[in-house]
């Protein structure tokens, strides 16, 4: 079977986030970058499902050159190839959707035909909720989303949500599209033999085509009160009569 | 008007679509509000909506609609949107908000901004929204015929509205094909919970790197076992393994919101203070007095875990004279 992961590049922001003069962006001359954690539980998927049924994984990415970074990561835990839909700035998530759609309609026109379409149930910056969703009505197939269970057997996928009481199962015909979620699995990390592996795979560059915007960001904004005053209550074990006095005040003791 | 997704349970409203409920009355700036429910017992969650001002609610009427079907939900409200003539539809930034919306973007070709804490109608609607779980906002522009938004659950107050709606409860059956109804939940597998949940917890007690290993673990399971709270952690100690991601605090893990957060050997990074942005109280226990955590906790005590939490835990016993 082909499948196909899709993730986004986004900085590491640490403890505080600082943004760019203009307000546009995250300030990032001092981060390092990586994908969300629910698309690395995609790829760690990909690669499994592969391992089991055989066939090839696709990553792709919309994003700026630098992003053949996490394209690399991701080859270098067993993706086979990759695509880079390479744009300056951050799209709004229909365009990407759009984009999304005619780099696998091309695919499709070269002969690969993609049976899994996986995605991170949201992106970790913009957290969109709707990337998958719009590609998977494109493309005219089922999705399920927020998923921490994923099986394939006799071209059916059978998924599985997290629901408080516990596990809401779903069943869909292949092909098929899932939104994931972390704690689908715990994924391995890169070897040396892998990551040297990586830099000789095929990753193809394209340029989308741009559309209207639907979600036009004007600017970014730090939410207000964040830095607390913070109370020191003490150092080392001295400090317990303090904090049992805050655990009466909360009224858990 | 806009057209607000209802989600309930036990004949309730959800909390959160109460919230999605108060945006949506100031986004119509004056104009009634409808609503859909879906799923059994709607019918007791409509009555109560005109005191929230709502003017029609309309509860969907389908065979198929007994368990959770996102494609047939967005569906039916694209049908009702159009029938109403609504002019936004409005739900709740949950799961299942989030993903009915995604479907009816998809659909409709229309926009949709999700997670919004504030929305003022125009053309375009202007909308300040959440990004990396609420560690950041973005004031966007929402264009489209019919403007398609989610509610960021806790951002909004769920206040009773100034003036009643007309409060009518009409069943309306959707025209539902086999196609839409290929997506659906086929059964629920019930998980046993032991012990506290993470998200109703009143103490989370968390480790974080600091604990050093999945025994670091010991002295935090005793504190929140003498507290009657449940045990947290971070990413770091997922990843590692030592504990499994069900008790991950953060963006991508569980959000919580206790009376008191302990967060002990944590660093404090954006994506996990993302998810205890609900607590009381959050008291950090970290060796070291820079980290990020200690300007972002209302408490702070600098030392080792492991010397710092047992000793909490002989005092909690000792005050209760045991
Ligand atoms: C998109 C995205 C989503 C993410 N989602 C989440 C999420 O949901 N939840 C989450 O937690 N993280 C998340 N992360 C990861 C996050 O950025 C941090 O990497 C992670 O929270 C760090 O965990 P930590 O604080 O335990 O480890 P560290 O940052 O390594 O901090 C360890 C801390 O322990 C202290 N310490 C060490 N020894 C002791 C001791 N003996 N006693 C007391 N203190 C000690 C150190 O001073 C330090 O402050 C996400 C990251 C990304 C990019
Ligand atoms: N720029 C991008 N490049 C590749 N995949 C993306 C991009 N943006 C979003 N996605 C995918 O769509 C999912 C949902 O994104 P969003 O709708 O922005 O929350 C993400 O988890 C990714 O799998």
């Amino acid at each position: 079977m082909n499948i196909l992961v899709c993730a986004k590049r986004v900085p590491m922001t640490g403890g505080r986030i600082v943004l760019t003069a203009d307000e546009q962006a995250i300030e990032t001359r001092h981060l390092g970058f990586t994908i969300s954690p629910h698309e690395e539980c995609g790829v760690e998927e990909a690669v499994r499902l592969i391992e089991q049924h055989g066939g090839e994984t696709t990553v792709l990415t919309l994003g700026p050159p630098e992003a053949e970074e996490q394209l690399r990561d991701a080859m270098a835990l067993g993706i086979d190839r990759a695509i880079l839909l390479q744009v300056d700035n951050e799209w709004e998530p229909q365009a990407t959707a759009a984009a999304i759609i005619e780099a696998i309609e091309a695919e499709r026109a070269a002969g690969t035909e993609y049976d899994l379409i996986i995605f991170g149930n949201e992106s970790a910056d913009a957290g969109n909720y709707q990337v998958g969703i719009r590609v998977a009505h494109a493309l005219e197939r089922p999705i399920v989303t927020g998923v921490k269970g994923v099986t394939v057997t006799d071209g059916k996928l059978r998924a599985e949500q997290e629901v408080p009481s516990g596990r809401d199962v779903y069943e869909v015909p292949l092909p098929a599209v899932v939104t994931v979620k972390e704690g689908l699995n715990l994924p391995r990390y890169p070897s040396v033999p892998g990551r040297l592996r990586a830099k000789r795979k095929p990753l193809d560059t394209k340029t989308p085509t741009a559309g209207e915007p639907g979600l036009e960001k004007v600017r970014l904004v730090l939410p207000a009160g964040d830095g607390k005053q913070t109370q020191v209550l003490g150092e080392g074990p001295s400090a317990a009569p303090a904090v049992l006095e805050i655990l009466k005040q909360a009224g858990v003791v | 008007m806009p057209l607000v997704l209802i989600e309930h349970s036990g004949g309730q409203v959800d909390e959160l679509s109460q919230q999605a409920l108060a945006l949506a009355r100031g986004f119509a700036t004056g104009e009634p509000v409808n609503a859909l429910l879906v799923g059994p017992e709607a019918q007791d969650a409509a009555a109560a909506l005109g005191a929230q001002g709502v003017a029609t609610a309309y509860v969907a009427e389908h065979d198929g609609l007994d368990s959770y079907a996102p494609l047939a939900w967005a569906r039916s409200l694209a049908e009702l949107a159009e029938r109403t003539s609504a002019s936004s539809v409005i739900a709740a930034g949950s799961e299942r908000g989030n993903e009915v919306l995604g479907h009816l973007g998809a659909i409709t070709g229309l926009p949709l901004a999700a997670n919004c804490i504030a929305a003022e109608p125009g053309e375009p609607a202007t909308v300040t929204r959440v990004r990396w779980g609420g560690s950041l906002l973005e004031e966007a522009r929402l264009h489209g015929a019919v403007k398609l938004l989610t509610v960021q659950p806790h951002a909004v107050e769920a206040t009773p509205a100034d003036q009643p709606g007309a409060g009518a409860v009409e069943s309306f059956a959707p025209s539902l094909g086999e196609a839409d109804l290929a997506i659906r939940v086929l059964e629920r597998q019930a998980t046993d919970t032991g012990g506290v949940s993470l998200s109703d917890a009143k103490v989370v007690i968390s480790g974080g790197r600091g604990t050093g290993s999945a025994e670091g673990f010991a002295p935090i399971e005793e504190l929140a076992t003498l507290l009657s709270g449940a045990v947290g952690c971070s990413r770091a100690v997922t990843i590692a393994g030592w504990r499994p991601h069900t008790d991950q605090v953060g963006q991508t893990g569980t959000k919580i919101a206790p009376d008191i957060y302990i967060a002990c050997g944590i660093s404090g990074a954006t994506q996990h203070m993302a998810g205890c942005k609900g607590a009381k109280r959050i008291l950090a226990i970290n060796s070291d007095p820079e980290a990020s955590i200690m300007q972002n906790a209302d408490y702070a005590v600098i030392g080792d875990l492991h010397e710092v939490v047992p000793a909490i835990a002989a005092e909690v016993r000792k005050a209760r004279g045991a």
